[in-house]
């Protein structure tokens, strides 16, 4: 076979294989996380972020565990977002950013030199908080990852097709419509396709910038029931504002301000028992 | 005297009779502006009328795939219409991959305040504004003389490149239109959102496979307005072509890029001023325009219906 | 890496082969994007190159300059390149090109401007959805079918008007010459208009001005530099323009104050001889020379112009 086909084909309807445990893998050495006892997937380490002059971040440290929902929340400005997208260096396409310290994931040196990032991009997904899907069919929407990274094969990519179509919850409200185009969607159902399209090329990370906040509560719902089942097969961070949803589907949550990560523990007790009085402050909704 | 024309209201009352002195002339001017619209709108219609009544009855099916006869006072002006399509195709194949190549490159590479980027922003603003005589003494000087005689001198031939032809002509025709072409492209890829190209790069795609799969697709209607107004315009001008390649009348049709060519615009130049006769080749002349004009005007309206979508797609996207 | 199966991406070994060829490819796009870029640049070069390279000998062959130079073509008040001994004098072709340029501005400007004004500031929808259309048709006549019209048709009637002797002359040209370059005034001037922020009109309605004092002393002055560009951009087009002057202006060399009589202009004179001359002789060079005229004062004009549209948007965001 030419290398361009993957020696490793084992993708058959409803059976996609999951990544390996952290354990398996080089660790970064980092104190374990608050109550965690299994390798963070996902890391920083005093990281800090300067767009032009202005500091965005101010040398964050946190670890994420794998196979676990995170949530980012704080109020507009603090950084969250700029946080998120550099995990995947999405910053990258913003001129005159500038970064200082580590971040990792998966043990992979997230901004070193050696780094190929279509391939930190492919392992860590990320879907926007505006469902932007291609003005192309739903099949073309989900195969996009798959034939930039050369995979040819027909059948093959109908199978992961419908796998991440499953996997999104949207494959029986398209299967008989893959020809169509993905502008007729409704929104919930584009947020969807782009979580398919995400799932397509099988990334261990899923960066997701305040999913649902373009869409209604029926929509909204439908997207947090998809996060809580997703969370068995990937590692998924949510950058929201809405600190409800953040209670409802993450087992940590981080709290930023101005920049500065300001406590982060797990979920219930960071909402129900604070450590810093300026969480308690943004929880109640003293300010916000 | 009252005491409105002392007290505190007087003043009004003067600015009021002043203030109607003063709408009469705004009235003058509104109605001076109202009237130079309007001559345009008159005279635009009189050139179309005169033309249109003078020529229509020229224009039969006979005419268009005719070849002219009798001193060009009968026939038809099937070898202009060929020489232009030829012209205009092989300035199109010139131009369009050069054009959104350099479109391409100032929108997604070229960081703005680079000296090579200000050249190039350069270069196309002024490359529009060189007259077209000068485009064609350009063709003379650069492509017939320099190019052609040299390429000529170094394959050992007498005279086969170093002459006018088609390829010379579409040449300096496609560099003549390179600033239309570029422009358009460059305004059509900045209609495709900033989100599409996030969601590709995301997705682990390089950035020419997010420009391959995903911008140009989308901007494919801005760069067939681009490529449409280059060809209506490619059509249009003489100047280039006079000494680059068009001739007045060939007894055969351009069959290879080296050939000379009949073109319509060059055949309505001599038609009208180096006729004989010009009573009798005045049918043949109006027809000539009218053919002339219908396809620049159809190609236009095609550019515009098309950026006419475009920006309704814009505005739905906001 | 870490040791994640990876079966979409396949093998370490494939991976970092094509790793290998997609930064090749990336490469190797980067570089024929700039190339494409560069035929621009290149473009403008070489035109700058080999029109003044044609030329320079009027200014460095001895052998031209016994038959044209700089201080021969302000010599004789004669253009009369054919015949026994030629005659380079500048003189009737400026006074020309002078002549059908003012003319055609003197239409031009104001019916452009004052329809853009129209246009922006006080058409009902009705007369804008007419006029849109009609500027759109004009800009679309080639300049070959406008010199056409001149010389058939209203060289005639122009006569008929001014009882003048010559059929063909400045005011024929130059009228035809307006409608060409009407467009170009008209789109960036209205486009100028149209950029003015609603916010300064409906202050100033606010304060009891009347719809053309606001035109006239608001919207006006704040797109100035605007239509300062337009009509700079025209005045270039008109010094360019080949095909209108060449057909319907006369072509002959004269110098004279009087709008009626032909003239020849500089562009006119170089299509019109261009096709007899030997290549490398005085005149050949003389012809490229007038080429060269044309190039830089439209070059002038052009950059003159640009400098006002930068300023106009400068205005406009800092305001």
């Amino acid at each position: 076979m030419s290398p361009e086909t993957p020696t490793v084909t084992e993708s058959r309807i409803g059976r996609m294989p999951r990544p390996e445990p952290r354990a398996a893998g080089p660790a970064p050495a980092a104190p374990a996380a608050a109550a965690g006892a299994a390798t963070p997937h996902l890391s920083a380490r005093g990281f800090s972020l300067w767009y032009g002059s202005f500091k965005a971040l101010k040398s964050v440290s946190l670890d994420i565990p794998g196979n676990s929902v995170t949530a980012i929340i704080g109020p507009s400005g603090c950084g969250k977002s700029t946080l998120l997208r550099s995990f995947n260096r999405m910053n990258d396409l913003i001129p005159g950013v500038r970064v200082e310290g580590a971040m990792t994931v998966g043990g992979l040196d997230v901004f070193g030199q050696a780094t190929d990032v279509v391939e930190l991009r492919r392992r860590v997904g990320m879907v926007f908080q505006r469902p932007n899907p291609f003005p192309k069919s739903i099949f073309d929407n989900v195969a996009f990852g798959l034939r930039m990274l050369g995979v040819t094969a027909r059948s093959e990519i109908e199978g992961r097709v419908e796998t991440s179509l499953r996997r999104a919850a949207l494959w029986d409200e398209v299967k008989d419509r893959l020809d169509r185009s993905a502008l007729q969607l409704s929104g919930g159902q584009q947020q969807r396709l782009c979580i398919a399209r995400c799932l397509a090329i099988e990334p261990e990370v899923i960066l997701m910038d305040e999913p649902a906040s373009a869409l209604d509560p029926t929509a909204t719902a439908r997207i947090e029931e998809l996060v809580l089942d997703l969370k068995a097969h990937y590692t998924i961070v949510v950058v929201t504002h809405n600190m409800q949803q953040a209670a409802r589907i993450s087992d940590r949550t981080a709290f930023m301000l101005t920049g500065e990560l300001i406590e982060y523990d797990v979920t219930k007790t960071l909402f129900t028992n604070p450590r810093v009085k300026i969480t308690e402050d943004y929880i109640t909704g003293r300010f916000g | 005297m009252s005491a409105a024309a002392t007290g505190p209201l007087a003043g009004g009352l003067a600015r009021g009779r002043a203030a109607r002195r003063v709408d009469a002339a705004g009235w003058g001017f509104t109605a001076l502006s109202g009237f130079a619209a309007l001559l345009i709108v008159a005279m635009v219609a009189v050139i179309m009328g005169n033309i249109v009544w003078f020529g229509w009855r020229a224009v039969t099916w006979d005419f268009l795939v005719k070849a002219p006869a009798e001193g060009m006072t009968a026939g038809g002006i099937f070898p202009a219409i060929f020489g232009t399509a030829a012209l205009v195709v092989l300035m199109v194949v010139a131009l369009v991959p050069f054009g959104v190549g350099a479109a391409i490159y100032l929108h997604e590479y070229a960081r703005p305040e680079a000296w090579f980027t200000r050249a190039v922003r350069f270069s196309v603003n002024n490359l529009a504004g060189v007259p077209s005589i000068v485009f064609g003494l350009f063709g003379l000087g650069f492509f017939i003389q320099f190019v052609g005689r040299g390429m000529d001198r170094a394959l050992g031939l007498d005279v086969v490149w170093g002459q006018p032809s088609l390829m010379w002509a579409a040449l300096t025709l496609a560099l003549l239109n390179l600033p239309v072409v570029i422009v358009t492209t460059e305004e059509a890829l900045r209609t495709v959102g900033h989100d599409q190209r996030e969601a590709s790069l995301a997705l682990g795609a390089t950035r020419w496979q997010t420009i391959r799969n995903v911008l140009l697709p989308q901007a494919m209607p801005g760069i067939l307005t681009g490529a449409i107004l280059s060809v209506s315009r490619g059509a249009g001008e003489v100047a280039p072509i006079m000494f680059t390649g068009a001739a007045y009348f060939l007894p055969y049709l351009p069959a290879s890029p080296t050939d000379q060519f009949m073109e319509l615009g060059y055949h309505v130049f001599v038609l009208a001023t180096q006729s004989p006769d010009v009573d009798q080749t005045r049918p043949l002349l109006y027809g000539t325009v009218l053919v002339l004009l219908l396809l620049t005007f159809a190609l236009n309206l095609t550019a515009i219906l098309l950026r006419a979508r475009l920006r309704a797609r814009l505005a739905g996207r906001s | 890496m870490s040791g994640v199966p990876n079966t979409i991406a396949g093998d370490r070994s494939t991976a970092l082969a094509r790793r290998g060829r997609r930064r090749w490819t990336e490469a190797f796009v980067s570089v024929v994007l700039r190339l494409c870029a560069f035929t621009a640049v290149a473009g403008l070069l070489l035109i700058m190159v080999f029109v003044f390279r044609e030329a320079l000998p009027i200014l460095t062959d001895p052998e031209i300059q016994r038959e044209a130079s700089i201080a021969k073509f302000f010599a004789t008040p004669l253009w009369q390149p054919v015949g026994d001994v030629p005659k380079y004098g500048l003189a009737p072709l400026l006074v020309g090109t002078l002549k059908v340029v003012m003319v055609a501005m003197l239409f031009a400007v104001p019916i452009g401007v004052l329809a853009a004004i129209f246009a922006s500031e006080f058409a009902p929808p009705g007369a804008r959805e007419a006029l849109k259309p009609a500027i759109e048709i004009l800009a679309g006549i080639p300049s070959v079918v406008l010199g056409f019209f001149a010389l058939i048709v209203m060289a005639s009637w122009l006569q008929g008007l001014t009882g003048s002797v010559s059929r063909l002359n400045a005011l024929n040209a130059g009228i035809a010459l307006a409608l060409g370059v009407i467009p170009t005034i008209f789109t960036v001037c209205e486009d100028a208009l149209r950029a003015v922020p609603r916010s300064y009109r409906e202050a100033s309605l606010a304060l009891g001005a009347s719809r053309w004092q606001t035109a006239w002393n608001v919207t006006l002055p704040a797109a100035a530099a605007g239509v300062a560009a337009g009509v700079l951009l025209g005045l270039a087009r008109a010094v360019g323009e080949t095909m209108i002057v060449l057909m319907a202006s006369g072509n002959a060399a004269l110098v004279s104050a009087s709008p009626l009589d032909s003239v020849r202009t500089l562009s006119a004179s170089i299509a019109a001889e261009l096709a007899e001359v030997v290549f490398g002789s005085a005149h050949y060079s003389v012809l490229f020379f007038l080429g060269a005229i044309l190039f830089v004062t439209t070059f002038v004009i052009n950059v003159a112009a640009g400098l006002f549209v930068e300023r106009l948007r400068r205005r406009l965001a800092g305001a």
